[in-house]
């Protein structure tokens, strides 16, 4: 567990992450506003935005690393901690509501074993809330990486998350 | 200047055609409760408290961002602007704690007396969630309640459009946005230079001084301790403030006689060690000047200023004079020489100063200040918490008779009283600089290029036939400006004054609250007429500095002063 805390605080502050950064860097060079794409390549890098990463991108744009966190904070497309290899978004948007999206997120809290906004230990699965996914017809849906489930019901869940290791 | 005509509660009001409706009501005598504004920062329009009816807008706009136009009709009290202001007050009292009683800024703070004049007494939303946050007090300078931060984000647009220090941001979103430095630390943690400006403009108790009253008292408390104070240049000419008096007047006697009331054994000047700064920074001038040193040579007597160059400019260290501050100077020279004088233990000594300054609470720490063979000052209090403590123990200032500081250090020269103001310290060392270099008795003293608010002053003198190009900053993001340059070798200067806060320590983090450039200007005011009313106006002319040298300390830069006067800095890495 130390060695792969240690690893965590270490990423995206070595050489190598620096030149993988660098080159995110070059393709904004000079553009006015180019923190939030630069925040989302980098984050398609890790998966999340280590701090080290954070650092080194307030230190090579000349943003102050305090602005940088407001941002990172303020929408919630960008995630500090480390996230899982299968992202699940439950929709809680009317529709789904009305439909028991509350039944489905409650029953992948319990199949997971994390609440709504965490991880796995295993990191197999990062749990997450949405607003709507516009996919009203098939609700109550939940999308893992991208793709759409719809028409849920309790029972299906485990078949469904058996597909994604 | 082009101006319009507009009407604000029915007065005719002319107006520059770039103000703000709140600045035009201003003008005329109206008054329109603000709170995210501050007049020293620019304006955000957050709070929406001070919104105004006002033609051509639609709905009510907030007059402290919203420009005048020629023939606008204003109204700033109709019963949707009352209903609306209202509301904004009680919101904010929806998730801020209710203990007003007990809370440090009682009294002071903004958004009490708002709710007061306002006659918020029904608390409608008091049903609601609270925010909750550890308190951040991990540092000897500042304490953070986040609980009472009303997010109007004034200590952000200080800390950021005026010192460039941007350790504040808001951060997160909607009920749970808040003010933080990067990744929520503590300020401890990340590049803070303890200016203390954002408890300047803090409205709330969001953002204080650390309360170090409690540790005076009882020192003063304490049979066993001999409790002796020193008394910063610039606190003589605000003070007042904090006992109801007009920004500006000068109460030097009366605060001696106050401290000494107070407890306190012996009452010190530190405008003594301010010329004692003189003597020592003017002559390593002199000295880097004639034997090829380290220029431009940069003060070092604002410990805010001084963090944020080991912060930000590890590199330049060597551009710093090594003269420790006024405070630092003091601190040493009364654990030895004063001790010595008047035959008491240092051990017994409780050295206290009353600063305008919230770094100088750091500074007293700094491993460096030693040198006595003790912590050289034991505790730093603020101007506001003098205010406090001649409140709490029921001082009647004005009625106080004036008392003169105790001697020896208890003289100071004009040169040391300026120490107080932006260009002060540049001043009073060119007045000696001058001096030492010619050989002469020079009458000319007052160096005006160097006065003033503006936050980069620059100036070539002739001294005894050398040039002599001298640069002073006030704020941290002027001085910031200046370092890069010197870094990038185009500060072509060979000295220059760097003071953290605006306007220099009158307008120190510590100050009285409420501050602004025009308080602080009646604060320079009085600073210069105490120079300018002093019969000796120059360091070296001071007959306790003589005294100290020939009889005890030697030579400037001799062997003792540097063991006592001078220090050394060191990289931080926060």
């Amino acid at each position: 567990m130390a060695s792969q805390a240690t690893n965590i605080a270490v990423v995206g502050g070595t050489d190598a992450d620096h030149a993988k950064i660098d080159i995110i860097l070059k393709k904004y060079e000079g553009q006015k506003g180019s923190l939030i794409p630069i925040l989302q390549d980098t984050q398609d890098l890790y998966n999340y935005l280590p701090r080290k990463a954070l650092e080194y991108i307030a230190e090579q744009t000349g943003n102050p690393i305090s602005a940088i966190y407001g941002v990172v904070t303020f929408y919630s497309q960008f995630h500090l901690n480390p996230r899982g290899r299968n992202i699940v978004r439950v929709c809680q948007g009317t529709a789904c509501h009305v439909r028991g999206g509350k039944t489905i997120l409650e029953t992948m809290e319990k199949a997971l074993g994390v609440k709504a906004g965490h991880t796995t230990d295993d990191a197999r699965f990062t749990l997450e809330t949405i607003a709507c996914l516009g996919a009203c017809g098939m609700a109550p849906v939940m999308q893992i990486n991208g793709e759409t489930h719809g028409r849920l019901t309790p029972e299906i869940i485990p078949e469904i998350l058996a597909k994604y290791k | 200047m082009e101006m319009v005509n507009l009407t604000i509660n029915g007065v005719k009001v002319q107006a520059p055609k770039n103000a703000t409706i709140l600045e035009a009501a201003k003008s005329a005598g109206i008054h329109i409760p603000t709170l995210c504004y501050h007049p020293d920062l620019k304006p955000e329009g957050a709070c929406r408290l001070c919104v105004v009816e006002a033609t051509g807008a639609r709905g009510l706009v907030a007059s402290c961002c919203y420009p005048v136009a020629e023939g606008m009709v204003v109204q700033t009290n109709t019963a949707q602007v009352r209903k609306a202001r209202r509301l904004v007050v009680e919101l904010l009292l929806a998730s801020h704690p209710k203990g007003c009683l007990s809370c440090r800024k009682s009294g002071d703070c903004e958004l009490q007396r708002i709710a007061a004049d306002l006659d918020v007494r029904n608390h409608r939303f008091d049903w609601g969630e609270r925010k909750t946050y550890t308190l951040d007090d991990s540092n000897p300078c500042l304490v953070r309640d986040q609980e009472k931060c009303i997010l109007c984000g004034r200590c952000i647009r200080m800390c950021r459009d005026v010192q460039g220090m941007n350790v504040y941001s808001f951060a997160r979103r909607g009920f749970h946005a808040m003010v933080a430095a990067a990744f929520e630390q503590d300020l401890s943690k990340v590049a803070c230079s303890f200016c203390g400006q954002c408890s300047a403009v803090c409205p709330t108790a969001a953002i204080m001084e650390k309360d170090d009253t409690e540790r005076v008292w009882d020192a003063i408390h304490d049979p066993d301790k001999i409790v002796v104070c020193q008394v910063a240049p610039s606190v003589r000419v605000a003070l007042g403030e904090e006992v109801g008096l007009a920004p500006g007047s000068i109460v030097t006697g009366k605060m001696v006689a106050g401290l000494k009331a107070m407890g306190f054994d012996k009452v010190f000047d530190t405008n003594f060690s301010a010329d004692l700064t003189i003597m020592e920074e003017g002559h390593e001038f002199v000295d880097r000047l004639q034997h090829g040193g380290v220029l431009p040579m940069v003060t070092s007597c604002s410990p805010g200023w001084v963090n944020m160059c080991e912060l930000k400019y590890p590199d330049l260290l060597p551009h710093l004079s090594t003269a420790k501050s006024p405070q630092g100077m003091f601190g040493a020279v009364i654990k030895t020489y004063w001790a010595e004088k008047a035959n008491v233990n240092p051990a017994k000594i409780v050295s206290v100063s009353v600063m305008p300054c919230i770094a100088k609470k750091a500074e007293c720490v700094r491993p460096q200040l030693r040198d006595s063979g003790f912590q050289d000052v034991d505790i730093v209090i603020t101007t506001r918490e003098l205010g406090k403590m001649l409140r709490e123990d029921g001082i009647d200032f004005t009625r106080l008779p004036d008392a003169e500081f105790d001697s020896p250090l208890g003289y100071g020269s004009g040169a040391g009283a300026i120490f107080g103001t932006t260009g002060g310290v540049m001043e009073a060392a060119l007045r000696t600089v001058a001096d030492v270099v010619t050989g002469q008795d020079i009458q000319q003293v007052d160096y005006k290029a160097v006065r003033g608010f503006e936050e980069t002053k620059e100036a070539t003198l002739n001294i005894a036939g050398k040039e002599i190009r001298i640069a002073v900053c006030n704020t941290l993001g002027s001085a910031m400006k200046m370092m890069d340059r010197v870094r990038a070798g185009t500060a072509n200067y060979h000295f220059i004054e760097v003071m953290a806060c605006p306007g220099g320590c009158i307008g120190g983090g510590g100050q009285p609250i409420p501050t602004s450039k025009a308080i602080k200007k009646k604060r320079m005011e009085a600073i210069y007429s105490i120079d300018s009313n002093s019969k000796i106006r120059k360091s070296h002319e001071n007959p306790e500095i003589k005294i100290l040298y020939d009889t005890w300390m030697g030579k400037p830069l001799g062997e003792k002063a540097h063991r006592l006067l001078h220090t050394h800095y060191s990289p931080q890495n926060r």
